[in-house]
C-alpha cells in the first residue's frame, strides 16, 4: 500500500506547529498503525530528518500510552487503541490525517505527544482506596456480590488513554473521572472514601481546565475499552449524594 | 440547566393543555384565559398566581441562559486549538442546542410581544385572546416564526430532557432506553401539539 500522511509536526510546547505531508510506501495490511509510523520514522532518520514523536508502550492495547487522532477520530476508525489499529482498515492511495489529542488540559509536548499528567492529578486526588499494606488480606473477609464486581470491573477497564477528552467537543474529562469514581464507589473497599472521592476528583478535574459535559456521547463512542456513557450519570448521582450528605467525610 | 429546563418543560405541558382549548371555540378558550387571571380567588388576589408563575419562569429562563453561557465559555476554552480534520459529530439535536436555545429565547420575546402585550399583534384586542391568536396565525410571518420555533423546541427537548436526566444522576444502563423514549415522546407531543394550532387556523378548523 502507498499512503499519503499528513502529520502534525511541532518541535516543542511553545513552538508553532503545522500539518506536514509524507509519502509512505510498502505498507502491508497486517501492520499496526504504529508499525506504519515506525517505518516512516526509519526513513526519516536515514534521510537525516527528525522522526515523528509519539507515545507508545505495551502495543497490546492495555497500557493507555498510545493515542492520536486519525482522520478526526480518536484512535482512528476502529474501537480500539492506536497500537491495535491495523492498516487493513485503510486502502491504497488513502490520505490519512494524524493529529495529537487537542485539549487545553493536554498541552502538546512534541508532535503527537501530549502531557496527560492532569489525569494523574485527578487520580491522586481520590482514585485510590486506603488499605493497610504489608500482609495480603483474607480473600473472603469482604464479600462482593457478583453484579457489583462486574460493574466495578467494567469501569476499571479504563486505561486512562485520554481518547474521551480528545473526542469530546468540549474537551471534557467526565468519562475518565466517572469511570474511576464508579469503579471504586460501588465496592465495599471504596466505601469509607465514597463522598470525599467524588467531590475531590471532580474538583481536581474542574481545576485542570477540562470542559463541561453536554452529554454528546462522543467520549463513549471513542473509548477503546467501552466505558459506558451512563458512568457519567452515576458519577453525577454520587456527587449529588455526597453534597447532600454534608460533603467530605473520608 | 437541568433543573430550570425541567421547570420550563413542566410549564410547557400545562401551557399546551390550556392552549388546545382553542379547538373548542372562542367561548371556552376566552373563559380559560380569563380564569388564568383569577386562579386561587378569593385566597389569592387577581393576577397573583399569574405573576408568581411569570416570575418563576422568568427566573428559569435567565438562569438557564446564564448557565448555558458559562458552560459554553468553559467548553470553548477547553479546546483552544481545534482539529484540522473535521468530521460531523453527534446528532442534529445535540449539535444545535446552543443556537436552538438562542432561537427559542428570541421566540419567547416575540411571543410575549404578540400575545401578552399585544404590541405586534394584528388584532390586539385585550380580553379576546382567541381572536388575537387567529389574527397571528392568519399572517404568513406569524406561522413561519411559530412553526420554526416549535421545531427548534422539539429538537431542544429531545436532547435536553435526556441530558437533564443524566445531569441529575437519573440515568442508568437499564433506564437509558426509557429515558430516550420519554425525551422523544415529550418532544413529539409538544411540537405536534403546539403546531396543531397554526395548522388549525390555516385549514379553517379554528376561525
Amino acid at each position: 500500500m502507498r499512503l499519503t500522511l499528513r502529520i502534525w509536526r511541532q518541535r516543542g510546547p511553545e513552538e508553532p506547529g503545522a500539518m506536514t505531508e509524507y509519502q509512505v510506501d510498502g505498507i502491508v495490511p497486517e501492520m499496526s498503525f504504529l508499525e506504519m509510523l515506525d517505518q516512516l520514522n526509519e526513513h526519516l532518520i536515514l534521510s537525516g530528518e527528525e522522526p515523528v514523536a509519539f507515545d507508545h508502550d505495551c502495543r497490546e492495547g492495555i497500557c493507555g500510552a498510545c493515542g492520536m487522532v486519525i482522520n478526526g477520530q480518536a484512535h482512528g476508525p476502529e474501537r480500539t487503541t492506536t497500537c491495535q489499529l491495523h492498516m487493513r482498515h485503510f486502502s491504497d492511495g488513502d490520505t490519512i490525517d494524524v493529529e495529537p489529542w487537542r485539549a487545553a488540559a493536554f498541552p502538546v509536548v512534541k508532535d503527537l505527544v501530549v502531557d496527560r499528567s492532569a489525569f494523574d492529578r485527578i487520580i491522586g486526588s481520590g482514585g485510590y482506596v486506603t488499605v493497610p499494606t504489608g500482609s495480603a488480606p483474607e480473600a473472603h473477609a469482604t464479600p462482593v456480590p457478583k453484579p457489583v464486581a462486574d460493574t466495578a470491573f467494567e469501569h476499571a477497564e479504563c486505561i486512562g488513554c485520554g481518547a474521551c477528552v480528545a473526542a469530546c467537543p468540549n474537551g471534557s474529562a467526565m468519562l475518565f473521572t466517572s469511570a474511576k469514581v464508579v469503579h471504586l464507589n460501588v465496592l465495599p473497599q471504596g466505601a469509607p472514601e465514597r463522598e470525599s472521592r467524588v467531590l475531590d476528583m471532580v474538583e481536581t478535574m474542574d481545576s485542570e481546565g477540562f470542559g463541561g459535559c453536554t452529554n454528546t456521547g462522543e467520549c463513549a463512542v471513542a473509548c477503546p475499552k467501552g466505558i459506558p456513557l451512563t458512568a457519567i450519570s452515576t458519577m453525577n448521582r454520587e456527587f449529588l449524594r455526597a453534597q447532600l450528605r454534608g460533603g467530605r467525610k473520608g | 440547566m437541568a433543573a430550570t429546563g425541567l421547570i420550563m418543560l413542566a410549564y410547557l405541558l400545562a401551557h399546551l393543555l390550556g392552549n388546545l382549548k382553542i379547538f373548542f371555540g372562542a367561548g371556552e378558550f376566552n373563559a380559560y384565559a380569563h380564569w388564568l387571571h383569577v386562579i386561587g380567588e378569593p385566597f389569592m388576589h387577581r393576577d397573583w398566581v399569574l405573576w408568581i408563575v411569570r416570575v418563576g419562569l422568568a427566573a428559569s429562563v435567565v438562569l438557564h441562559g446564564v448557565a448555558a453561557y458559562q458552560l459554553s465559555r468553559r467548553d470553548l476554552a477547553a479546546r483552544p486549538q481545534g482539529y484540522q480534520h473535521q468530521r460531523r459529530r453527534a446528532s442534529y439535536a445535540t449539535r444545535t442546542m446552543r443556537w436552538g436555545g438562542v432561537i427559542l429565547g428570541l421566540f419567547v420575546v416575540w411571543h410575549l410581544l404578540d400575545l401578552t402585550t399585544l404590541t405586534v399583534n394584528e388584532n390586539a384586542e385585550p380580553g379576546h385572546p382567541y381572536e388575537n391568536v387567529v389574527a397571528t396565525f392568519s399572517t404568513w410571518y406569524g406561522n413561519t416564526i411559530y412553526i420554526t420555533a416549535m421545531l427548534a423546541l422539539g429538537f431542544h427537548i429531545r436532547h435536553g430532557f435526556w441530558s437533564a436526566a443524566q445531569t441529575l444522576g437519573a440515568g442508568s444502563p437499564r433506564r437509558d432506553r426509557a429515558l430516550k423514549t420519554a425525551a422523544n415522546a415529550l418532544a413529539a407531543v409538544l411540537t405536534c401539539g403546539f403546531i396543531s394550532i397554526p395548522i388549525g387556523v390555516m385549514t379553517g378548523v379554528v376561525s
